[in-house]
């Protein structure tokens, strides 16, 4: 019978829990108790637990669910606490930031002071996040890859609602807390500022987010090729390169011409990764701060292509 | 393989099932008609199972035989004729009659007339309708630069009903819980007036005021104050009302890649300057101005009177009543006495 290689993992290891490797001095205990779960052995790997937590994460799931909780509250006191109400018009509800009138001042809580309030406690929260995956990783004697590739996405979260704002002078300018409040949003940042897509980082942005899932989805699809050659034990074959990686790295020349080496590929897909809100944040913080219409800056700037107009067009009334 | 067959069968049936339980999705295939040059996305799709619902609902009413304007005037036969007095009384009775086939067509002769007494101007609705006919003429006349010539008559809004169907009032919005929480900007809602969008749900005190709704920078540079993300959210729902009240996507006025570019935009986009314009001088110097001819059940939630905007002629269609002119057949409502 046919049988499905390619969406789920084959090999469960079960095993007694894996051997714990001892914390530094002043660490808070391990929580839980390891278990084995075969439905997340099939995506991952069947243990679970314990986790560290940690002062830094403690403290910062309470701020987060501080954030959550002023998030949520206000949205469900916009529709009078009605839980029918809350739960249909979730998706449209949001936390808005205050009117342009209070610009950089504290505002009442009625009119976007909770705003504040959630935007700090998130902020500290997703901060002390970032704090303990730095902490985690020097614990474990690791490099701080993945710390530095969560800064560059908080640094796209903090210009978008902390530091464009205090750029423009308005808390206003900020993100609404909402699902498609936010969309709305960006389509109206957009709009307002003639057009993103003419704004050269927001192109880089893209071409690095879908760079990333083109290298993702062809880095992955190379390692399950070549499992069958070892080619999963990329560490290893990253020194001692064996018949998995040549293999690999012949299909990608003799498909392109080039390919990456088994290091290689993956700093290219952390910067990829990692360029993507790095340079998405430099094109926002350049929005209205120091270009004001994208298209008209793309056409002084002679790259925005001139189209042929099919219907003339009668001009602006408000000049006749 | 087996595994793989049922989650994609699990998938299907959870998008199908929310597809099924949520507004506002549409079959395939939609049409799609490209309008300007290629690569730009100017096109409007449009949904061809849709077409005949909107013929039905703009199928015109039967024109009344035309009158001789000969004979005696309507003054001369009826008091009180205050603003259609110099017709012939056969023209009168004409539009008399046509104004009760497309204003109340259930109701009767009676819904503005007192029957022993035509001539009373007791009831309300007769003296709103005296002043419909002048806005009706005065439309016609002044605002050719929208209406073009095939003008309006009553029964562009009112198709047969005593209040249209489309009309704002100021909204309060929904009720909030009370205390200093829940802080929504006047947005962030379904709303039915902004395509269902979580945009400002009362985007039409814009169709009222002098409220510049230009939002878009107009240099490469910033040059002084220019609008904040809110106001263009504001326009932006005043947008999604006209794309909602006319049927039509952004691009049937505007090149998508610059908005504000006059001069890639289609002429389409002039006609509704101007119709922002005609909206506002109508709502201004006719309705608000009866505010207290209404009995207090006819006003909004904060006692204002019922106004227009774009989808009270419209009605889903880009020309009200697929460009049809009534007018044509009733000249008489353009000689109305100002």
């Amino acid at each position: 019978m046919a049988e499905c290689q390619n969406l789920f993992t084959r090999v469960q290891v079960r095993c007694a829990s894996y051997p714990v490797a001892p914390l530094p001095r002043g660490s808070w205990p391990r929580l839980g108790k390891p278990m084995i779960s075969y439905w997340l052995g099939v995506i991952g790997d069947a243990q679970v637990g314990p986790t560290y937590l940690g002062a830094a994460g403690v403290a910062s799931l309470i701020c987060g669910f501080i954030a959550i909780e002023i998030i949520g509250l206000n949205m469900w006191a916009s529709v009078n606490w009605d839980p029918i109400q809350f739960v249909r018009q979730l998706p449209w509800l949001a936390l808005e930031p205050p009117s342009p009138a209070y610009g950089l001042r504290l505002p009442p809580l009625a009119e976007g002071g909770w705003w504040i309030m959630a935007g700090f406690f998130l902020t500290t929260s997703i901060l002390l996040w970032w704090v303990r995956t730095y902490r985690r990783a020097r614990a474990l004697g690791l490099g701080t890859h993945v710390a530095w590739a969560f800064a560059a996405a908080i640094w796209l979260y903090l210009v978008l609602g902390f530091i464009r704002p205090l750029l423009m002078g308005s808390w206003s300018e900020a993100v609404p807390f909402g699902i498609f409040p936010h969309l709305d949003w960006t389509a109206a940042l957009s709009i307002r500022y003639g057009n993103l897509f003419y704004n050269p980082f927001h192109a880089l942005s893209i071409v690095f987010l879908y760079g990333s899932t083109l290298l993702f989805a062809m880095h992955g699809a190379t390692i399950l090729a070549v499992s069958r050659f070892g080619g999963e034990r990329e560490v290893e074959q990253i020194i001692d390169r064996g018949t998995a990686g040549e293999r690999a790295a012949l299909f990608w020349r003799w498909t392109m011409g080039f390919n990456a080496t088994m290091e290689s590929i993956h700093r290219w897909a952390w910067w990829f990764a990692v360029l993507t809100p790095l340079a998405g944040g430099i094109g926002i913080l350049l929005t209205g701060t120091v270009v004001d219409n994208w298209y008209l800056w793309a056409v002084k700037h002679d790259f925005a292509p001139i189209y042929p107009q099919t219907i003339p067009s009668t001009g602006d009334p408000a000049r006749l | 393989m087996k595994i793989a067959f049922w989650a994609s069968l699990a998938l299907a049936a959870f998008f199908g099932t929310f597809m099924l339980l949520t507004a506002g999705w549409e079959r395939p295939p939609i049409k799609s008609v490209q309008t300007g040059y290629r690569g730009l996305a100017l096109e409007q799709n449009i949904n061809p199972r849709r077409e005949a619902t909107v013929i039905a609902r703009n199928q015109l009413p039967d024109v009344i035989p035309e009158a001789s304007p000969e004979g005696p005037r309507a003054s001369a036969v009826y008091e009180n004729v205050q603003v259609l007095g110099h017709l012939s009384e056969e023209q009168f009775v004409r539009v008399m009659l046509a104004i009760t086939d497309w204003v109340s067509r259930d109701e009767g002769c009676n819904y503005c007339h007192v029957a022993e007494n035509l001539a009373d101007d007791s009831l309300y609705p007769k003296r709103v309708a005296r002043r419909m006919l002048q806005m009706t003429a005065h439309t016609n006349l002044s605002w050719q630069k929208h209406v073009r010539e095939t003008g309006v008559t009553c029964y562009t809004c009112h198709r047969g009903q005593p209040v249209p169907e489309k009309i704002w009032f100021s909204n309060p919005g929904p009720v909030a819980a009370r205390g200093p929480v829940g802080y929504r900007a006047g947005q962030n809602i379904a709303a039915a007036s902004v395509g269902t969008t979580s945009l400002p749900f009362d985007p039409f005190p814009s169709l009222l005021n002098d409220d510049n709704v230009r939002v878009i920078s107009t240099s490469a540079l910033p040059s002084g104050d220019g609008a904040s993300i809110k106001r263009t959210e504001r326009t932006y729902a005043l947008m999604m009302h006209m794309s909602r009240a006319l049927g039509q996507n952004c691009t049937f006025c505007h090149n998508s890649r610059s908005f504000f570019d006059w001069n890639q935009s289609a002429p389409q986009r002039t006609s509704a300057w101007y119709g922002i314009r005609m909206v506002r001088d109508l709502n201004t110097n006719y309705l608000v101005p009866l505010t207290p001819t209404f009995p207090p059940h006819r006003l909004g939630p904060l006692g204002d009177v019922a106004k227009i905007n774009c989808g009270t002629c419209h009605q889903g269609v880009n020309k009200p009543l697929l460009g049809a002119s009534m007018l044509r057949d009733y000249p008489e409502l353009n000689e109305v006495k100002q």
